[in-house]
């Protein structure tokens, strides 16, 4: 209340306050300058008045006018009156005007000597604050000499707030008077220890800054430095202090050596910064950054740390941010030339990846490789103790698997047989050997062809003149190879010498092309019945052979079975060895690829490597292959091209507004590049890891051969109706999509097959056994959808969506919702309600696919089921963004909730002596195929085995996942007789079967 | 040699709202130096980078809504660390105000002062714990109400 009073009772005294001048000056936009002239001339009466307060509140109005550019030096005198004001409120005011007006040739400065000092040495902190601020802004060389010993005292002020202050005002006053330094640098040193962390910090910038400009001096600081550089956790502390050893590091060389720890680990959390801030458009600014420090780098420690989190950040998210991959094989063949590196492995593996998974690279791929093999002398120095021959191995198979592509096949063989070759590590040259052979067959192929068969010959001898040499080889895989591929050569010798055309028999022999196999399709694969891959095949070798002996472990059939006895119980240690051993194995193993980063580390573990005494050399040069492109070229030529596009899309979009001048208004003008707008430079075919999954699966006729009883089938049918917000474009697009609509994929998949999963199923107890998946595929206007369906127990059904972009934009907050039915039910997030969507938890960029796991619980499956449901999602454009809706249906048939359970006679005929099975027959009609045909089709699509087979008629039986008994007696004469439990069930699953085969 | 040569905070408009220099510099180059820094950070596109070289000074800026944050510091200096100064400057004068804006500091341009003082002295960061900060202007606000209530 009584400050109410004060306040109005003010108000009134004065004329304007700064709230009224500022919103003056906003009302008077037209006429500022007459407007602040009249206010001047206020300002100026009020000043000459002997109130404080008032003089104050004009002081207050002119900093405020100061800064819109006005004179203000006529009354610095006043500034300083108010600055002696007792009153903190004025105090403060006066201060803040003389540190915005006064500089050093303010001559009434002279004036504020003893003014200062009294606050200064004022009880009052934040009097004190007040002075040390302004003094810090408005200091001269005479006040510093004169107020020089009162701030060094204030140094060791008992209130942090004013020792911190005092600390930072005392780099000023050495700056304006240097002579003040000696005698107050003890005390500054004291401060680095400052139980205050803000004193601290304040001695930390201020003896950085001092340091900068002598280093010299401050030498004899560098342990404490040291100390704080590693206790200290304020990151603007660290940053001054590394800042300080950079400029004390030249003068001390032994410095460098311990800051090296602790700096790398600074570097360290950089580079992790670093991976997740890379996308499309800096990629390749930022590798060619780190490639610099590559061969700037002294050590190999931080050289190979570099180099990994090179490929780290390039193969992220399935080499989602590179768009040109002749770059990144660049790339990667720019750093097989650093020296003693432990990563050829690495490496090696990213050239193998990119070649076989991204198949438009590969004619580059093969060309860079020919180079590296032809030039493999230059890359390996000490061959055997150098790591990054490894990547001879990813060129050779390279160069052996993609031959059609060389350029000149004839002069890669030739590189592949050197001598020198026999120098290399026993795995590699396994695999030039191996290769060495593709390549012949190559180059037989191409000189059978033109006339003269005496070049085909003439290959045939160089190889029988160059094997012998891997023959010999100490390494029993090269021999085994060498040998048996000499034997072959020498037989095509002996054609060819005939005159026999060979090469396409030759070829025959790699004919096929090797698909990458994703990481998780093993699991896919069902385990044929009577296979315990627990079991051990052959006994584990004993403990006491040493690791030297090992290969010899590939011929372990022969060894005498007398240590089974001994090895009956395998403990965890020896499994974990043989499990890596596998892995180490796998690692070599081309066919196996290992996309995830985590596998790749397996690499670096891998003991071979690990264990190789490195050779350090430091070249300061790097070495040069020649004939290698330099990856530098790629940033000049993608920045070309994105200008280029860039040029390109304004033209169109110029035209495109020309055309339809009342078309959109939004669009960008020539606002930087989105990330959307870069376009990969070619259409790089990625296989995703879940690809293969749907790709490599047999077609089902295949399947009639090998089925297994446990295999379960599911199909789903997504039926899209057209969607709203059609461009024209994409309505093209649509269009061809459509008729891929219908395609079926079929999905195989395992379940456990013994009996206890088969109870857990039915009471519905035990939760997660193998889950029973379940799929279909097929095309939308922008996605795949790719639905693996789980039965867990009776009632519950997962389903898993591969979502897959096909389209040019980004697609991101989708979301799928389904219509529940009473009888099933999506199962929502807790604390949605129950018509919310299932938030797809991911974004997809163009050509990328990810997958959602959605559950179901289904009350009964005696009928089938379909569900209504909706995906809506954002197309993401370059200039805009549209909400699109896509509905599709769901349907879960009968035949999906069979499980293929085998069942044998006399169990089979039990059942249907028991009479608890009702009865029911179908006839098929205009069936005409095998009968063996036939029952393969319904242990196909509908999950049933085959119980017993005779003559003209076979029993077959299924079982559902709440456990009904279904039983079927097929007769040649194409009708069917079935019992069941449930009747419903089976009228519906005889419904599917008879539709299945009037389908075909 | 100085870590912070001087900060601005002018509108988009290009009105100064708050200047304050470390160095002692005349007031003529002062204003010269304040129209052609504001005449370049205002004509550079929203997506274009936040520093730039300005005679031999490092020019760090960053806009928040409608105002303008920059500072000039010495070429060694570190860009990054300036944008943080910025940004902390920026959190504490949002919580002083509660949800800043460039009216705020307008008609109380003197309390932004006195934050930024607290927070920054002779180019150099005094404290880098907000909170100490705040207690510091708290403390001082109150006594400035009972100096008033004397009066």
């Amino acid at each position: 209340m009584a400050l109410k009073i004060v306040k109005g009772s003010i108000d009134r005294m004065f004329d304007k306050n700064l709230q009224d001048l500022v919103r003056g000056i906003r009302n008077h936009k037209e006429d500022e300058a007459k407007y602040i002239s009249t206010c001047i001339d206020e300002i100026k009466q009020e000043l000459k008045q002997d109130n404080i307060a008032v003089k104050a509140n004009a002081v207050c109005k002119l900093t405020y006018l100061q800064m819109l550019g006005y004179d203000v030096s006529w009354a610095a005198f006043n500034i300083v009156e108010v600055m002696s004001s007792s009153k903190f409120t004025y105090k403060r005011i006066g201060y803040l005007a003389a540190s915005q007006c006064f500089h050093e040739s303010t001559d009434v400065i002279m004036l504020t000597t003893n003014q200062i000092r009294k606050d200064l040495s004022s009880p009052n902190q934040y009097d004190t604050g007040v002075a040390l601020t302004g003094l810090s802004c408005f200091v001269t060389p005479d006040l510093a000499r004169d107020l020089a010993n009162d701030i060094m005292t204030l140094m060791s002020h008992t209130k942090p707030y004013i020792r911190k202050k005092a600390v930072l005002i005392m780099y000023k006053v050495f700056l304006k008077y240097p002579e003040s330094l000696r005698p107050a640098f003890p005390r500054l040193k004291e401060k680095l220890e400052d139980p205050d962390p803000g004193v601290q910090s304040a001695a930390v910038n201020v003896i950085c800054e001092l340091a900068r400009r002598n280093p010299k001096n401050y030498l004899s600081l560098a342990p404490l430095f040291f100390k704080l550089m590693t206790s200290s956790t304020n990151n603007w502390v660290l940053i001054k202090i590394i800042k300080l050893f950079g400029a004390l590091t030249p003068l001390e060389p032994r410095l460098g050596k311990k800051l090296i720890e602790p700096l790398t680990n600074l570097i360290h959390r950089a580079l992790d910064l670093l991976y997740g801030m890379v996308s499309k458009k800096n990629l390749m600014e930022i590798v060619k950054k780190l490639m610099l420090h590559v061969d700037k780098a002294e050590g190999t420690t931080y050289r190979d740390e570099l180099l990994t989190k090179i490929i780290d950040i390039c193969s992220q998210s399935n080499y989602q941010y590179i768009t040109n991959f002749e770059w990144y094989i660049s790339i990667l063949v720019e750093l097989t030339r650093l020296e003693g590196t432990r990563h050829g492995h690495l490496i090696a593996s990213q050239m193998l990846d990119v070649a076989i998974r991204v198949k438009a690279i590969r004619i580059f791929a093969v060309a860079q490789m020919a180079t590296l093999l032809d030039n493999a002398h230059l890359l390996t120095g000490n061959m055997q103790r150098n790591g990054i021959c490894e990547v001879l191995y990813a060129a050779a198979w390279i160069c052996g698997e993609f031959s059609e592509h060389l350029e000149n096949p004839m002069q890669t063989l030739e590189a592949m047989l050197r001598p020198k070759v026999a120098t290399l590590p026993g795995h590699i040259q396994a695999v030039y050997v191996q290769n060495a052979a593709k390549l012949f067959s190559t180059v037989l192929k191409s000189q059978e062809g033109s006339t003269e068969g005496t070049a085909a010959q003439e290959t045939s001898q160089l190889m029988i003149d160059r094997l012998p040499l891997f023959v010999q080889s100490a390494n029993l895989e090269v021999q085994e190879r060498a040998s048996c591929i000499l034997q072959l050569v020498k037989y095509i010798q002996k054609l060819q010498q005939k005159e026999v055309e060979v090469a396409e028999e030759v070829s025959a022999l790699f004919a096929g092309e090797l698909n990458p196999v994703a990481p998780k399709a093993q699991k896919k694969v069902p385990v044929p019945e009577g296979l315990d891959l627990d079991a051990w095949i052959n006994e584990p070798p004993s403990e006491s052979e040493s690791e030297d002996e090992q290969p010899k472990a590939i011929f372990a059939k022969e060894e005498p079975k007398h240590s089974r006895s001994r090895h009956t119980e395998v403990d965890e240690k020896e499994l974990a060895r043989r499990r890596e051993a596998r892995k180490q194995e796998q690692a070599n193993n081309p066919f196996y690829i290992k996309a995830s980063p985590s596998s790749q580390k397996v690499y670096q573990e891998s003991p071979g490597v690990e264990h190789i005494p490195v050779v350090q050399i430091d070249l300061t040069v790097p070495l040069k292959v020649p004939g290698l492109p330099m990856s530098d070229q790629y940033l000049k030529l993608e920045e070309e091209r994105r200008q280029k596009e860039r040029a390109d899309k304004k033209k169109k979009e110029k035209k495109k507004r020309k055309e339809k001048r009342s078309g959109r208004g939004r669009r960008h003008d020539s606002g930087p590049e989105s990330e959307e707008d870069i376009t990969p430079a070619h259409m790089v075919d990625i296989v995703t890891e879940e690809m293969p999954e749907t790709y490599i699966l047999p077609t089902p006729d295949n399947r009639l051969l090998t089925m297994s009883s446990t295999s379960i089938f599911l199909f789903f049918f997504i039926e899209q109706k057209s969607s709203k917000h059609k461009k024209k474009k994409q309505k093209k697009e649509k269009e061809e999509k459509e008729k891929k609509k219908k395609k079926k994929h079929h999905h195989h998949h395992r379940h456990h097959s013994d009996g206890g999963a088969d109870e857990s199923v039915q009471n519905g107890t035990v939760e997660d056994e193998e889950p029973l998946p379940v799929s279909m595929c097929l095309t939308l206007n922008h996605k795949v959808c790719d639905i693996q369906g789980n039965l867990q127990d009776g009632s519950q059904v997962v389903v898993s969506v591969i979502f897959e972009n096909k389209c040019d934009s980004l697609l991101k907050s989708m979301e799928f919702n389904v219509l529940d039915s009473l009888n099933s039910k999506l199962q929502r997030p807790e604390g949605s309600g129950p018509h919310d969507g299932f938030t797809v938890p991911f974004q997809l960029p163009p050509g990328v696919s990810n997958e959602a796991r959605l559950v179901f619980t289904v009350q009964s499956i005696v009928m089938p089921q379909k569900m209504k449901g909706t995906l809506t999602f954002i197309v993401k454009n370059e200039d805009s963004s549209i909400h699109e809706k896509l509905d599709f249906k769901l349907h879960f048939t009968c035949t999906s909730y069979l499980i293929t359970t085998p069942c044998y006679s006399d169990a089979f005929a039990k059942l249907l002596e028991s009479g608890d099975l009702k009865c029911s027959s179908v006839r098929l009609e205009e069936v005409n195929m095998p009968f063996h045909h036939l029952l393969a089709r319904i242990c196909f699509h509908h999950h049933f085995s085959v119980v017993e087979r005779i003559d003209s008629c076979a029993s077959m039986y299924s079982r559902s996942i709440q456990g009904h008994h279904v039983c079927l007696l097929v007769k040649t004469t194409v009708s069917i007789d079935a019992k069941c439990d449930e009747p419903t069930l089976l009228g519906n699953v005889l419904d599917e079967i008879k539709q299945t085969f009037s389908q075909c | 040699l100085k870590t912070m040569r001087f900060m601005l905070l002018f509108s988009r408009q290009g009105k100064l709202r708050l200047q304050k220099w470390y160095t002692a510099t005349a007031e003529r180059d002062k204003k010269k130096m304040v129209r052609d820094l504001m005449q370049i950070v205002l004509a550079r596109k929203p997506k274009m980078c936040s520093f730039l070289e300005w005679r031999d000074l490092k020019i760090v800026y960053k806009r928040y809504a409608s105002l303008y944050f920059c500072c000039a510091v010495e070429e060694q200096d570190n860009e990054l660390i300036t944008l943080e100064v910025i940004h902390r400057f920026v959190e504490l004068l949002d919580k002083y105000f509660g949800s800043v804006c460039e009216l705020d500091i307008i008609f109380n341009f003197e309390k932004a002062y006195f934050i930024l003082d607290e927070f920054l002295m002779g180019g150099e960061i005094q404290d880098t714990s907000k909170k100490s900060v705040l207690k510091a202007i708290e403390q001082s606000d109150l006594l400035q109400e009972v100096s008033c209530i004397q009066y």
